[in-house]
Order: C-alpha cells, then structure tokens, then sequence
C-alpha cells in the first residue's frame, strides 16, 4: 500500500461545511440529509417535493457557486457506458434497499451513534473495496 | 423560512462535496483502492462532518422540536437485516465501479459531463426499480 494524492486540509475543510449542511437541515427543518432519500422521495413521493427538490438543487449549484470564485475543479470518469448504467442502477437500487448511503448511512447515522448504519457504512465501503480490486480504478 | 434551509443546506453540501474533491469519482476510487495507491482523504470528509454532526445532533434532539419545521422526523430503525446488508452491498459495489454516491453523482450534474448524467439517470431509474421489487426482498 503506497498513500498518493492525499489531501487532508481540503478533504477536513470540505467534511466540516457537509458537517453543516446537514446540522442546518436538522436543527431548523428536522430532516436528516441523506441524498439518496431525498433523492429517491423527489421522484416517488409528492409530500415535501418543493423542499427536496429545493435541497437537489442547492446541491447542484454548489459546484457551480463555486467555479465561479475561479478554482478549476476537478472531475474525470473513465467507465464505459454499459458500467455506467449497471454501476447506476446498483447505486440506486441499492442505496434504497439499505434506506441509505454515504450521506444517510456514513455522515447522519455514524453521527446519532446507529449501529444499524455503522453496519451500512462497512458494509458498502467493504464491497467497495473488494469491487477495486477485482476490477481496478 | 424551511424551503430557504432546504437550498442553503443543499448549497452548503455542495460547496463541502466540491472542496473536499469528492465530486471527482478518482478521488473515490483512491480511497476504494486500499491495496493498490490509497488515497486515505475521503476519511478525513466523514471525520469533519461528523465532529461537526454528532455534538450538534445531541444537543437538538433533546429539543422539543425543531427552529422552524413542527417536528423531528427521526428515524428509529434498529434492525441490521437482510435488505440493510443486500442493499449497502450492492450499493458499494456500484460505488466501486464508478466512484460515484448519489451526493456527488447529483452534484456533479452542474458540470454536464455525459458519461455523469447517464450515471445519475440509471441511478434514478434505480429508485424506481427498487421502490417496486423492495417488499419481495
């Protein structure tokens, strides 16, 4: 194992504002900001359509707000387009099957102390990791 | 005042996805990529968000309800079952193959970068699929 590209300062600085995100969405609305949920209750469900679809667009105007300021970001994927969609709808399907995912599971379950989504959270980093491997990155 | 919170907390967690370079599925793929060159950052974006998270989820939940919306929706699903390790399974292997989680994959719509919206198109077809075939599971 070699450790490359590691960027702690702006990988910290990045977690604390999610940190925020989803400390705003709670103490002044009561929702936890797990995107998948949201995502999934925007297309399925008509009750709080107007907020979710409010949240979702905030979360694309993030990058956006912020090339403005001038900074290059990066984004690059390689995969074919039948990976796309079978890694999309393993995504979707998944997360829903789970009630959770990065955001749900990994950042608002870890943080209520839910065994439940710490179980989650290695369950998916674990085939993850055994996913990379089979197939590389 | 609780749609305002919707978008800002949306903006917010798109700011921290795009510091963090989550919304790079390399980046992603570097911290899956445990036994080739890991790139340990994506830790340090869940460490954040949680120290930010945790303290503040303990200190509101103990309110009667929330600043603005009439009460908490919590959660309280303790079962670690067949759909919790089938589904986060299935979602990290998808996760692996991409590097993308529904966060950034709606994220990264902004940048509209084919091969990323056809990710995010299957991953909603995904909450369809899933919304379906969930209670035979």
């Amino acid at each position: 194992m070699n450790i490359i590209n590691f960027t702690p300062l702006s990988a910290l600085t990045g977690g604390l504002l999610i940190g925020f995100a989803v400390f705003l969405l709670f103490a002044f609305n009561g929702r936890m900001a797990g995107v998948s949920s949201i995502a999934a209750n925007f297309i399925l469900k008509r009750e709080l359509r107007v907020d979710n679809s409010l949240f979702l667009i905030g979360l694309i105007l993030g990058p956006t707000i912020y090339s403005i300021s001038g900074a290059n970001i990066e984004s690059v994927i390689t995969n074919s387009i039948p990976i796309l969609i079978i890694a999309g709808l393993a995504v979707g399907i998944g997360t829903r099957i789970g009630n959770g995912c990065t955001s749900g599971h990994g950042i608002c379950g870890i943080s209520r102390f839910s065994f439940r989504s710490i179980v989650a959270t290695i369950s998916f980093i674990l085939t993850g990791i055994i996913t990379v491997l089979i197939f590389g990155v | 005042m609780i749609r305002l919170i919707s978008l800002l907390s949306g903006i917010i967690f798109g700011l921290g996805l795009t510091i963090s370079g989550m919304v790079n599925p390399q980046k992603v793929l570097g911290f899956l990529n445990l036994f080739g060159e890991w790139d340990p950052s994506l830790i340090f974006v869940m460490v954040g968000a949680i120290i930010i998270f945790a303290p503040m989820h303990f200190i509101f939940k103990r309110k009667s309800r929330p600043i603005f919306a009439k009460e908490f929706q919590i959660i309280n699903n303790r079962n670690i079952d067949k759909k919790l390790l089938i589904g986060s399974g299935l979602f990290g292997a998808g996760w692996g193959l991409a590097g993308l989680c529904p966060g950034p994959a709606i994220a990264s719509i902004s940048f509209l970068n084919p091969s990323i919206l056809i990710f995010a198109l299957f991953m909603f077809v995904g909450f369809f699929i899933a919304n379906r075939i969930e209670k035979n599971i």
